[in-house]
């Protein structure tokens, strides 16, 4: 069984493990087009090399950030999500685009 | 060894003789009205119908491996049109019909086999949507009807009613569902189509597209450039990787799926039969062999390989519907990469490219649409733009309406 190493529970059998698509960021639900939310949503870079991604320890609920080759099938790097969100992302239905904050959360990027 | 083989493998030409049918390799024009990117079963059979119905010859198509060495050469051949959308079973049941007439049309032989297909049902949720599956394929003119376990077990005797203790409540029993060889699909389509003056072009491989004010006006191959009219891609689980060339993205990701084969055995097993609980279709091909396939893999993959994981869940399941199979040996594995969208219905038509037009999508249930593809795809091209009434609803574009088109339930373990 091929291994993934879970940044919480330690090296598991991958089938524990649920993909959960690519990290990407989510654009403002409340004002941007339809266009916008149907890119966000299905469109998809489908890269072969590396990828940055989603992933699901499901026994133990927990989400992470893994990356791999899509073409050789290695797993790079797999670590917690608050190395790349240095702050709580709040997914409110209101907008708050015209701050520069609300502008890095809707982004996906922290500090 | 023979020493004709050893020299036939010694030998640094390409061994053109192998495709007697197909005229020898020449070198690449400078420029084609349709250049078709990808010669897999989808490729020539938009080849053959623009030269045959269009009367457009003047056309490429480019493979950077060899001809249907693809996912037409990998898939389990399951042919069948009880989908369940309108837009679904009204396509696939044209393919249908088309492929009964193939042999005849090639003049030789692709083993259409008329078996039947039966999807079995294990709990109420899915006797309710055969119901459904059922009346929407009759009122296009399918065959398919609702049938219960005693029905089932004269038409399956070796069949065990009770796997993994999901008792077989009832089927959808498909009488349109066939198999074919699927080699010999995109043979027939290639010796027609080069027949006719299309050029086939294996071992080239297309790595880039040139995008000029919004138009496709050349491709770049690893054996030159060619100037085109317009072009096509029909390129599988490449689908995405195509489309960044030409500047744009797909809802698309790439899955591998694997299938496996056993040793011959006496015949057993006439219909096509498969369950979406237990993830596990089982057909028994024409020389006796029990082939198995079921879903996806778990995560993408741009990679062929084969798991053991799969192996050992999708043959469990196997061995619970046909118990006596625990005792057969697996003669061959393998796995293609494939192009799946998020409702399981296929891209087809138009891209943001003005001339370029989109044959992908098609994810693990491809091969049974060919025929049909092949006639829409040209229908497409030769009227410079104008979708077909047949392919209308799987646009693109689809998803920016949030207008899917659902199969999921129809597909996901059936193909
Ligand atoms: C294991 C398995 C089982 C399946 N079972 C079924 C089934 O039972 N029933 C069914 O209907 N469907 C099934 N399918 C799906 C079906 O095989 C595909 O949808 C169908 O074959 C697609 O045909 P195609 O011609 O578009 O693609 P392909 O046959 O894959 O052809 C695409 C071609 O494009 C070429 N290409 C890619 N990139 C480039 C490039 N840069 N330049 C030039 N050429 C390029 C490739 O080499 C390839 O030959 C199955 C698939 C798999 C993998």
């Amino acid at each position: 069984m091929k291994i993934m190493h879970c940044p919480l529970n330690g090296p598991r059998n991958i089938s524990e493990f649920v993909h959960g698509g690519e990290v990407k960021a989510m654009p403002d639900p409340a004002n941007c087009t339809d266009h916008d939310w149907a890119d966000y949503v299905f469109y998809t870079d489908n890269k072969a090399g590396v990828v940055v991604e989603w992933w699901l320890h499901a026994p133990s609920s927990y989400w992470f950030i893994a990356e791999r080759h899509t073409v050789t099938d290695d797993i790079i790097r797999t670590y917690d999500p608050s190395e790349v969100f240095k702050q709580r992302v709040e997914f409110s239905t209101e907008s708050d685009v015209s701050t520069e904050a609300g502008q890095m959360k809707l982004k996906g990027v922290g500090a | 060894m023979p020493f004709s083989l050893l020299k036939y493998g010694l030998n640094k030409d390409y061994p053109f003789e192998l495709d007697a049918d197909l005229p020898r390799p020449t070198d690449l024009k400078s420029s084609y009205d349709v250049v078709i990117i990808g010669g897999g079963g989808h490729g020539v059979a938009t080849a053959y119908y623009l030269a045959k119905y269009h009367g457009i010859t003047n056309v490429a198509v480019l493979e950077k491996g060899y001809l249907g060495g693809g996912n037409t050469a990998r898939n389990t051949a399951v042919i069948r049109s009880n989908y369940l959308t309108p837009e679904g079973v009204r396509f696939y049941s044209q393919s249908v019909e088309m492929f009964k007439d193939l042999s005849n049309e090639f003049d030789f032989n692709i083993m259409y086999s008329e078996r039947g297909q039966l999807t079995l049902a294990h709990t109420d949720a899915t006797v309710r949507a055969f119901r459904q599956r059922a009346e929407v394929n009759k009122h296009f003119g399918g065959r398919t009807e609702l049938i219960g376990p005693d029905e089932i077990r004269e038409l399956v005797p070796t069949l065990n009613m009770n796997p993994a203790h999901l008792p077989v409540l009832a089927g959808l029993w498909h009488k349109d569902g066939a198999t074919a060889r699927h080699d010999a699909v995109a043979w027939g389509y290639a010796k027609g189509a080069t027949q006719r003056g299309v050029e086939l072009h294996q071992l080239t491989e297309v790595t880039d597209v040139v995008v000029d004010n919004g138009r496709v006006t050349a491709i770049k191959t690893n054996r030159g450039t060619v100037k085109c009219g317009c072009a096509i891609q029909a390129v599988a689980g490449h689908s995405s990787l195509m489309a960044a060339k030409a500047g744009f993205r797909m809802p698309i990701t790439t899955y591998p799926l694997q299938a496996m084969v056993t040793q011959p055995v006496k015949p057993f097993l006439d219909p096509l039969v498969s369950s979406s609980a237990l993830h596990c279709y089982v057909q028994q091909t024409s020389r006796g062999e029990i082939v198995f396939g079921g879903g996806s893999d778990p995560y993408p993959l741009y990679n062929t390989r084969s798991t053991l994981e799969l192996k050992e869940s999708l043959l469990a399941h196997a061995i619970e519907m046909f118990p006596f199979m625990a005792d057969l040996r697996l003669m061959r594995q393998w796995a293609g990469i494939t192009d799946m969208t998020s409702d399981y219905s296929p891209i087809m038509g138009l891209s943001p490219v003005e001339n370029y037009y989109l044959d992908a999508g098609w994810g693990t249930w491809g091969f049974k649409s060919t025929p049909i593809c092949g006639k829409t795809m040209a229908e497409l091209v030769a009227s410079g733009g104008k979708v077909p009434a047949l392919i209308a609803p799987f646009s693109m574009d689809r998803f920016d309406a949030f207008r899917q088109v659902n199969e999921m339930g129809a597909t996901a373990a059936s193909h």
